[in-house]
């Protein structure tokens, strides 16, 4: 009852229809897309056809490049790229499922580009590509520079003019696209194809060579990033110069390259030498050769000059012998008389100094004589006399001036007993004892009347301190 | 005898390098001064000899910019460029 109701109302369709329906809705609905997101499962099948899913956080749709858009899609599609694609939603009715058809893919934006260059530097880091041991020095003069680049455009010019300018030498280039579907394949073939090159072939092989673009996006130098053409480089035993973009541009090719240029003219003023400098060097070599024989000759010359100087003079060696012979021969004939005259000369010396001695000696004995007798006079004797007699007169004086007698002249007195001692203490007196008083001029006999007064300092004494 | 050996090399079929470079050798043993007088002079005549011939060599100076053509075949051939 459920079914007859539900098939009242909706509409019937065929499995053909009903997907047909969804497929036309679908590819009016969204005409033209542009979606971005991860590439994933990229299959390429023999019949040409990519198929590839893109993905993001949250879903994933299925994805075709026919064959006929693969040369026009604008990169080649790899896994874990992120990338926007355009193209249109188309349905595939026999298992009514939906994908994208896509025409173009172009890498989502420079961080993804530069995050698939770097995982691919790294990877031929590891390889051991890029090491310096792998480095080739250029040669100092090639007879003939091949150049992969563009034909047309001022990196080939600027090449030849600079080529020119420096040393006219002969420049092989190998036209290439250097961006869009194909270049890079096309770089690494004529990298090769150069390297292929027999020797001595109809074609010259190039001595060094120079892989060139000019400046652009990072998206133009993009073939310069790609694996088949720094595996080329790689390989190519050719010493190789890289010059592409500007300055400041990097691409993987300046890694494997022998040596990078900055710019096309840098590298080929890297690939050739100016010619003047060469020339210059080499008459510099020239000079040094043609001084150093020089010098050499010269010290030839100076070292047999002074062997010829060493060699012994024989006519000389004899004259010398002969001179000696003869001076001694005189010397000899001299010798006696002169000996002779010598002894008799210093005989007269000798004779000559005796008698002079003896006088000498003689006249010394006089004067010694002479000096005696003068001191010999009567002279120290008076004065020793003289001098005896002032002496005694001193004395004599002295001897009055300590005599008692002389005491006595100034007014003193000596007492004495009558036997003529001397009394020397008052107690000594006993009154009524006679005393003589002897004075200067004579003595006076006296009596003591008295006796002696207790006095032990003498009255005079006291008078005088009065 | 190396030395004799290389003497009887043909100077002419010297490249630039090799020539300069064994000039510059002989240069340097001659200013050491330590050669014997004669092979000092056959020294100086080879040295003489290689100049002239780095002299020839930079002596040629064309400048031909030919174009790569890789032919139906497969080999290659050249054109002038315009």
């Amino acid at each position: 009852m459920d079914e007859t109701r539900a098939a009242g109302n909706t509409p019937e369709y065929t499995v053909s229809e009903i997907s047909g329906a969804v497929k036309r809705t679908l590819e009016g609905a969204f005409a033209r897309v542009r979606v971005r997101g991860e590439l994933t499962e990229v299959k390429r099948y023999p019949s040409g056809h990519i198929y590839f899913s893109l993905k993001d956080e949250g879903g994933k749709i299925a994805g075709i490049v026919w064959k006929s858009a693969v040369p026009r899609l604008g990169m080649v599609p790899e896994n874990g790229v992120e990338v926007i694609a355009t193209g249109r939603i188309s349905a595939y009715g026999e298992r009514s499922s939906y994908q994208l058809l896509v025409d173009r893919m172009e890498f989502a934006g420079a961080g993804a580009l530069l995050a698939r260059i770097e995982a691919l530097r790294l990877r031929l880091l590891e390889e051991g590509l890029f090491e310096a041991a792998r480095k080739r020095a250029l040669p100092l003069l090639p007879r003939v520079i091949g150049v992969v680049s563009s034909e047309r455009g001022a990196v080939i010019q600027d090449i030849r003019t600079t080529i020119a300018r420096r040393f006219p030498r002969d420049v092989l280039l190998w036209p290439v696209p250097v961006q869009g579907e194909g270049a890079a394949e096309r770089i690494a073939a004529a990298i090769a194809g150069f390297d292929a090159m027999a020797p001595g072939g109809a074609v010259p092989r190039p001595d060094v060579l120079i892989v060139a673009r000019g400046g652009g996006s990072l998206e133009d130098l993009m073939a310069f990033n790609e694996e088949i053409v720094i595996r080329a480089a790689a390989a190519c035993t050719i010493p190789l110069i890289s010059a592409v973009g500007h300055e400041t541009d990097t691409t993987l090719i300046d890694f494997v390259a022998d040596r990078r240029a900055p710019t096309p003219t840098a590298a080929a003023e890297m690939a050739i030498p100016p010619r003047t400098e060469l020339l210059a060097a080499l008459a510099q070599t020239a000079a040094r050769l043609a001084g150093g024989l020089g010098r050499l000759t010269q010290q030839c010359q100076l070292r047999l000059e002074r062997a010829v100087r060493g060699l012994p003079d024989l006519p000389g060696l004899l004259g010398t012998a002969r001179q000696r012979l003869d001076d001694r021969t005189e010397r000899l004939d001299l010798a006696l008389p002169g000996l002779l005259k010598l002894r008799r000369g210093a005989f007269a010396l000798l004779s000559q100094r005796l008698s002079g001695a003896l006088q000498q000696g003689m006249g010394r004995r006089q004067t010694a004589a002479g000096r005696v007798l003068a001191r010999l006079s009567p002279a120290p004797l008076a004065a020793l006399l003289r001098e005896a007699a002032a002496r005694l007169s001193g004395s004599g004086a002295r001897l009055e001036s300590v005599s008692p007698l002389a005491v006595l002249a100034r007014g003193y007195a000596l007492v004495t007993d009558p036997s003529g001692h001397p009394l020397t203490r008052a107690a000594a007196v006993a009154p009524g004892a006679r005393l003589a008083l002897r004075f200067a001029d004579g003595s006076v006999a006296a009596t003591a009347d008295g006796k002696a007064r207790g006095a032990a300092r003498g009255p005079a004494q006291d008078d005088l301190l009065i | 005898m190396p030395e004799a050996k290389r003497t009887a090399t043909d100077v002419g079929s010297l490249s630039f390098e090799d020539a300069l470079a064994e000039l510059e050798q002989i240069v340097r043993g001659l200013e050491s001064g330590q050669q014997k007088l004669e092979d000092a002079i056959a020294a100086y005549e080879r040295g003489a000899a290689l100049r002239r011939h780095c002299e020839a060599k930079l002596a040629e100076a064309q400048a031909r910019v030919a174009v790569i053509v890789e032919q139906a075949d497969g080999s290659l051939a050249t054109r002038p460029m315009e």
